[in-house]
């Protein structure tokens, strides 16, 4: 059979419901590497880079949230409407790998391989995404904190498409940051992404833990600590980063040492919370 | 693994049969392999070294980590397509006179992205030119000389003597 190049939604969960265990492919930066390694060997495969309603974004001013298609590629969030939307995935779109990678590249593929490195994840986390998921004539609704389950595991069932994302437009600051051995073309050590929104903090961590991790008790710290103006003193701010570095809970492995992301991500979280101040 | 895939691929505005391929194929593969246009070239084929990069639609990507099947309906261009009657473009003149190219295997990548970047933004500065090329590695040059290439190139359109 070759690649199935459907066209819209119904078409594409058709598809899957009648080809189970058909491999997904969006822009492919994820998959082909398996694939060229060998890693994986798909039999029928289902592009989905022609839908359209996974290829778009929309804002409803009335909720104030936005909803960005599983396959639209990180260059449409580095800049223009989308970037002043949610300004922290527009930080997090630029870190991911090359141009050429941004082109292709998408949240529903991160979402798919779920990588606790996944620089999309710590936003989503953070602003609590709900993702979307469609099926033969129904969709489900899942809060993000649910849909990533491990490393590389997440609840999306065999025959379900991702769709999309739904994330609160920006109500107060926020930023992304990540630390990796170098400024391009990097798998993040560490990362964290801190948002202020409806006037509550909010702090998640990427390459820390088995899978994307929020902060409860730093968030709470933070919470009964920020100034009425928002803004957070600098004991208030090394207080809330030694807090993120407890709650981490990373590991040892061929990129870094749990002693060095633990140190890491509390110094970016502490930064976070004091850079969003000036912008 | 599946049966064999039948396919046409629009590359250069030239479209070419595929036959008996299998679906995990590259479009790298596809293009050096199987159409006999070998300007794109592997070296990583995991998308972290920029040699193999082309067009699809417009949009700069690694050919490495196309699936060749799945590109059929899109126009494809390569660098061999980037002259068609067969003289230099601009872009590789001056990777020629600012000795842009040593041993010349990340040249046509980053020719492509080079290309790309100048064809959107007609004065980048320094920080979006090496934004733009940092997806293409090359081991020889150091890059000094692929930055005065696309400087020579940004003065020369924008009618500037250099
Ligand atoms: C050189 C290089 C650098 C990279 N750098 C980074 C980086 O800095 N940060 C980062 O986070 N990632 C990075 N990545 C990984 C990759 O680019 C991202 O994870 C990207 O988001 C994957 O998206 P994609 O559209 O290419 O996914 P694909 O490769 O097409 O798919 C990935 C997985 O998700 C599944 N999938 C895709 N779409 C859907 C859907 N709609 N519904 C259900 N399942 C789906 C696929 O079946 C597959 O299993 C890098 C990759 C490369 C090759
Ligand atoms: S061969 Fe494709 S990026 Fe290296
Ligand atoms: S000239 Fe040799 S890799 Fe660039």
């Amino acid at each position: 059979m070759p690649v199935l190049l459907p066209t819209s939604l119904s078409e594409a969960t058709q598809m899957l419901s009648d080809t189970p265990g058909a491999t997904l492919l969006a822009g492919g930066t994820d998959l082909m590497v398996e694939v060229n390694f060998n890693h994986r060997k798909p039999n029928d495969v289902i592009a989905l880079r022609h839908v359209p309603e996974l290829s778009q974004w929309s804002l409803n001013k009335v909720a104030g949230t936005v909803f960005i298609g599983s396959a639209v590629p990180y260059k449409h969030m580095e800049s223009g409407e989308l970037a002043q939307l949610v300004p922290a995935l527009a930080q997090a779109a630029r870190t991911v790998g090359s141009p050429q990678i941004r082109a292709a590249g998408s949240i529903g593929g991160n979402l798919g391989t779920c990588s606790p490195a996944g620089d999309s994840l710590p936003v989503l986390s953070a602003l609590d995404a709900i993702v979307h998921l469609a099926s033969v004539n129904t969709t489900r609704d899942v809060p993000v904190s649910d849909f990533m389950v491990g490393p590389k595991r997440n609840s999306r069932e065999q025959n379900e498409i991702i769709l999309g994302v739904t994330l609160p437009i920006r109500n107060g600051r926020q930023g992304y940051a990540k630390v990796g051995v170098r400024n391009a073309m990097v798998i993040s050590v560490a990362s964290a992404c801190f948002a202020l929104q409806d006037g509550s903090p909010r702090i998640a961590l990427g390459s820390v833990g088995p899978t994307v991790l929020r902060c409860p008790h730093a968030e709470q710290f933070l919470s009964q600590n920020l100034a009425a103006d928002g803004s957070v003193s600098d004991d208030v701010a090394k207080e809330f980063g030694r807090l993120v570095s407890q709650e981490s809970k990373p590991i040892d492995d061929h990129r870094s040492t749990a002693v060095y992301r633990r140190h890491a991500v509390g110094v970016l979280a502490q930064r976070l919370v004091q850079r969003g101040v000036q912008s | 693994m599946s049966s064999a895939e039948f396919y046409s691929l629009t590359v250069n505005g030239v479209e070419h049969q595929v036959a008996d391929a299998w679906i995990g194929e590259s479009l790298l593969y596809v293009l050096r392999e199987r159409l006999g246009l070998p300007g794109a070239k592997g070296a990583c084929e995991q998308g972290e070294c920029g040699s193999c990069t082309v067009f699809v639609n417009g949009e700069s990507v690694c050919s490495c980590l196309v699936m060749a099947a799945s590109a059929v309906n899109c126009e494809i261009a390569t660098v061999e397509g980037l002259n068609s009657d067969g003289t230099l473009t601009d872009v590789q003149e001056a990777f020629i006179t600012e000795g842009a190219v040593q041993c010349g295997f990340c040249t046509p990548g980053l020719v492509m992205a080079v290309h790309h970047l100048l064809d959107q933004n007609h004065s980048p500065s320094e920080l979006e030119v090496k934004e733009a090329l940092s997806g293409n590695i090359c081991r020889c040059t150091g890059y000094g000389r692929i930055f005065a290439a696309v400087d020579a190139v940004i003065a020369s359109r924008n009618g500037v003597e250099s």
